[in-house]
């Protein structure tokens, strides 16, 4: 089992200060989110890490960190032992992009409406010059369509003809032209209905066997999670408080918020059971706690908590950042 | 035998469009009792929205009620002009939408929007007014209730919000609640909160809910019986239990099916293959037959009834033949 | 899954369209479409449509001057609609007039069209600096009225060339016009693409490593286009109306060849002493033209408002 994704210590900060006149006049501190605050995993081949949290927790904004929608503000993302940010040319950054594709979460606004499903499937084929001409484009596009499920027909079709999930296997057949090795799904099934997320979740679990593809699953669905992920990291206001392998997570959650999140999942076959209830909300992501994000809603929390961040520190074999777990007091 | 609450007898809505009339509910018949929870899930374009619309008099046009009757405690509602109907709406029957940004008012206070409502439809003077407003944000797990009561609905985070929306559904003591997707706009954690708040509320205000969602989860949670529907029909309704865990539609064990477990490892998900067919599309005989697993020769011809299978009832031609069998 | 049958073509499916049907549903709209085209044809076919040519000096007879439409005593049927002080045809000075009226109207709209949704994409697309420099250009521009921008960018344009060919005043015309007009394409396809550029599938395009330009051009640019259409559409009677206006303060088109405001001014001099008809039906021909188009444009904007989204 080879590494095929290392992150270390990713950060990405945006500055939601008010237009510099308004700060002026007003007298208004400049304003920064850490969106993500100092994560680091990494994804062995042909795995599928999943990263799950509530909104805000800036998954996403990892997702979009790896494929360089955004640049990082610190941190070190390493493909295939090669880093994919710092000095690098332009001709190498393509070939990475080749490597490694994405799938969006809302199926309506992720093809380009005005194009025919030849175009929207075959434009990464004809970006990196995959294809001699537009015979062999539509007979690979075909190909990848079928792969999907979907009919060779569909070429021609527009995405408004498409259901939810159809557009979604659109996607993802758009993601898998150029033979990627790492696909990033970004909540893929969260706007696709049961049924039909099942289709969609199955479709990818056969890919990931057929190509050996390894995926980093972003979710708020635990449910969805346990399905398909072999590893699962819990975020929590940018940062990772817990990674396991998703047995352990599941069975033996050790961080006060997983256990929280696993908690208070309303689910079909274990509803009745005693729950502990929830407390809080969660905090605005401009103004952090202090010290360990969670602390303010945490029942185990104490003084070190509130002052000292907690770090990812391996533990039994998982990763967990929690004072209370590192001091054996839970 | 107590009466109903609620009784939707063969309701029928449809869409006059220029393409021709779209049927968006087809005959679809359900009781609420005094106090039950039940719940309406189905994926989209099931109708399930439609119907808590129907029943509150809230169906955007051109939709238009075609069909059948909606009963409130005996009393035919589906006919009613627009001022009877509106006095019922927020009296005997409150309403709690999905998104709590949109449902409250931004420019008045929450404390202003709450004494509004509870002084339209009570007979109570302001001061009564303001503290059973004060009363109902306790209720609701609103902390610092008499200072938040001068609040604006920006000032409270989403699930906070969705807790006032629950205070001005209760506000006029209603019989009955339709609560459309209360619970998706929101996070996880406190979706969890807010379902255990809208079931107690609701047991100790002695009030009905018909709670529309397609989260099968919080319908485990919450509901005391379920109706599923499937393309504008009812495919089972039953015990929430037995739906969930015994189904007798095969659409209903798909779907539950389909549902990534939280206890269990499956290496594949239970697959209805096709989608729900567009309204402008439904096959004839059982709206499911192009996608049944166990079709035979009569679902294509026939639209079966809801019948008794058991503890549930179900629109399927299977479980006449089960029924037959000794 | 997917059905089997193929897509139809374009054709049947913009006769299928939401659009098609709203417009047969418009009276309104089908009387304008009908009348717009009739002025474009007459306006295009000029020269074979009209019955005399009118700037041709050499068919004109100072004889024929002044005289009144067919139908009244005194006129003539060679001379429909009566004849201007020189002996022009008025029937044939319209369509001519209305010939470079359109012309000028058209082209102006076509420049600031490329001009404006060019800006308009730059700046929704690259933001920051740029984004601010160009709004705050349109803003300055804005507060200007059309009217003297024109006029000012005229007066230079003579100043600096005052031997300059008919052609040249011709093109600083429509210039004047176009730089007026740009701002409004400017500011709508800014927002438009300001929304676009966030949608998932420009990301998708990032993604895959399509260059900025490309995606601009043929990611964002069809999907911003639509309320482009219906500005277009309306702008086209505003410059048409401004060059007439121009041309009414005698710094159009040159005299030689007149266009609609031209002929009103000519016909200016004339309307107290009795000889009405060679200022109002160029001022009437003005309104049809302007009307009709206006008319299109409005309903092409309810038309393409919520169906076609």
């Amino acid at each position: 089992m080879t590494t095929l994704l290392e992150v270390r210590d990713l950060a990405k900060t945006f500055d939601v200060s008010a237009p510099w006149l308004n700060r002026v006049i007003e007298r208004q501190p400049r304003l920064f989110v850490h969106a993500v605050d100092g994560v680091s995993f990494s994804i062995e081949r042909g795995t599928t890490l999943a990263l799950v949290g509530e909104s805000g927790c800036g998954k996403s904004t990892v997702a979009r960190l790896l494929v360089g929608l955004y640049a990082p503000t610190r941190g070190e993302v390493q493909f295939d032992g090669q880093p994919t940010h710092a000095g690098r040319d332009a001709g190498e950054l393509r070939a990475l992009r080749r490597r490694m594709q994405m799938i969006f979460q809302d199926p309506y606004a992720s093809l380009n409406p005005r194009w025919k499903v030849l175009d929207i499937v075959g434009e990464p084929l004809r970006e990196h010059g995959l294809v001699p001409g537009v015979d062999a484009l539509r007979a690979r596009v075909s190909e990848l369509l079928l792969s999907v499920g979907l009919d060779a027909a569909d070429c021609e079709k527009f995405p408004h003809q498409f259901s939810g999930g159809q557009r979604q296997r659109i996607s993802i057949a758009r993601a898998l032209a150029t033979q990627p090795e790492f696909l990033v799904c970004d909540e893929p099934t969260s706007a696709l209905d049961v049924s039909v997320q099942a289709q969609v979740l199955n479709i990818m679990k056969d890919l990931q066997k057929s190509r050996g593809l390894t995926y980093l699953f972003i979710s708020h669905n635990l449910a969805v999670v346990r399905h398909v992920a072999d590893r699962v990291g819990v975020m929590y206001l940018g940062r990772l408080v817990e990674v396991a392998a998703k047995a352990e997570l599941f069975s033996q959650p050790r961080h006060p918020y997983t256990r929280m999140l696993l908690d208070a999942i309303p689910d079909i076959h274990m509803s009745g059971r005693a729950r502990t209830p929830v407390q809080g909300e969660v905090p605005n992501p401009l103004n952090p706690p202090a010290g360990c994000a969670f602390h303010p809603r945490c029942p185990h929390a104490n003084e070190r908590c509130a002052s000292e961040r907690p770090a990812l520190l391996a533990f039994q074999g998982i990763e967990v950042a929690c004072h209370a777990v590192a001091e054996g007091r839970i | 035998m107590n009466t109903p609450l609620l009784e939707v007898k063969h309701l029928r809505v449809e869409f006059p469009l220029r393409r021709g009339t779209l049927l968006a509910l087809d005959d679809i018949s359900f009781d609420i009792a005094p106090g039950e929870i039940l719940g309406v899930v189905g994926e989209s374009g099931a109708g399930k929205s439609l119907t808590g619309a129907a029943i509150i008099g809230l169906l955007e046009p051109p939709g238009r009620i075609a069909g059948g009757e909606i009963l409130l405690a005996g009393r035919r509602i589906d006919n009613l002009p627009y001022e009877e109907m509106r006095k019922i709406r927020g009296r005997q029957i409150g309403a709690i939408f999905q998104d709590p940004l949109t449902s409250l008012n931004p420019l008045y206070t929450i404390g202003r929007q709450l004494t509004e409502t509870i002084q339209t439809h009570l007979p109570v003077g302001a001061e009564e007014a303001h503290q059973r407003a004060i009363r109902l944000l306790q209720e609701t797990g609103i902390p610092a209730a008499e200072q938040r009561f001068d609040q604006y609905p920006h000032q409270f985070s989403g699930g906070m919000r969705q807790r006032v929306v629950i205070a001005l559904a209760l506000a006029a003591e209603p019989k009955l609640i339709v609560a459309d997707e209360p619970t998706t706009a929101l996070d996880v954690s406190i979706q969890a909160q807010i379902i255990s708040l809208l079931k107690r509320l609701c047991k100790d205000h002695g009030a009905a809910v018909m709670l529309v969602t397609h989260d099968m989860g919080v319908i485990a949670e919450t509901c005391d019986r379920v109706a599923v529907l499937y393309a504008g029909r009812v495919a089972e309704i039953g015990p929430v239990g037995e739906v969930i865990h015994r189904p007798s539609h095969p659409y209903t064990s798909g779907l539950m099916g389909s549902i990534p477990a939280m206890d269990e490892d499956r290496e594949r998900l239970l697959q209805i293959d096709g989608a729900m067919p567009r309204l402008n599309a439904i096959p004839r005989g059982c709206a499911f037959n192009p996608r049944c697993p166990q079709v035979m020769a009569r679902c294509r011809e026939e639209r079966p009834e809801l019948r008794d299978a058991g503890a549930t009832r179900a629109a399927c031609w299977l479980v006449e033949d089960k029924a037959q069998q000794p | 899954m997917s059905t089997p049958a193929a897509a139809p073509g374009r054709l049947a499916r913009w006769l299928d369209s939401d659009v098609w049907h709203s417009f047969r549903q418009s009276p309104m709209a089908m009387l304008a479409a009908v009348i717009a085209a009739l002025c474009v044809f007459c306006s295009v076919f000029a020269p074979w449509v009209s019955p005399h040519n009118p700037f041709d000096l050499a068919t004109l007879n100072l004889s024929d001057a002044r005289l009144p439409p067919a139908w009244m005593e005194g006129g003539s049927r060679t001379f429909l609609l009566g004849t201007d002080d020189q002996g022009r045809d008025i029937l044939s000075a319209l369509f001519y007039g209305a010939r470079l009226s359109l012309a000028v109207g058209l082209a102006s709209v076509l420049l600031s069209l490329v001009v404006g949704v060019s800006l308009g994409l730059l700046s929704g697309f690259a933001g920051g600096a740029v984004d601010a420099f160009i709004m705050r250009v349109c803003d300055v521009m804005l507060s200007f009225p059309s009217i003297l921008v024109a006029l000012l960018i005229n007066g230079v344009a003579r100043a600096m060339f005052p031997q300059a060919p008919e052609s040249l005043a011709l093109g600083v015309l429509i210039l004047a016009i176009a730089l007026t007009g740009w701002v409004q394409y400017a500011r709508t396809v800014r927002g438009s693409t300001l929304v676009e550029r966030h949608k998932e599938y420009v990301q998708a395009a990032r993604v895959i490593g399509v260059a900025p330009l490309r995606i601009m051009l043929r990611h964002v640019l069809p999907n911003v286009l639509g309320p482009v259409l219906v500005l277009a559409t309306i702008q086209v009677a505003a410059a048409i109306i401004t060059e007439a206006t121009l041309s009414f303060l005698g710094v159009g088109v040159p005299p030689t060849s007149p266009s609609l405001g031209t002929l009103i001014r000519v016909g200016n001099d004339f309307l107290f002493s009795g000889e009405w008809w060679i200022t109002i039906f160029p001022g009437a021909m003005l309104v049809l033209i302007a009307l009709s188009v206006n008319l299109l444009g409005d309903w092409l904007r309810d038309a393409l408002n919520p169906r076609l989204r």
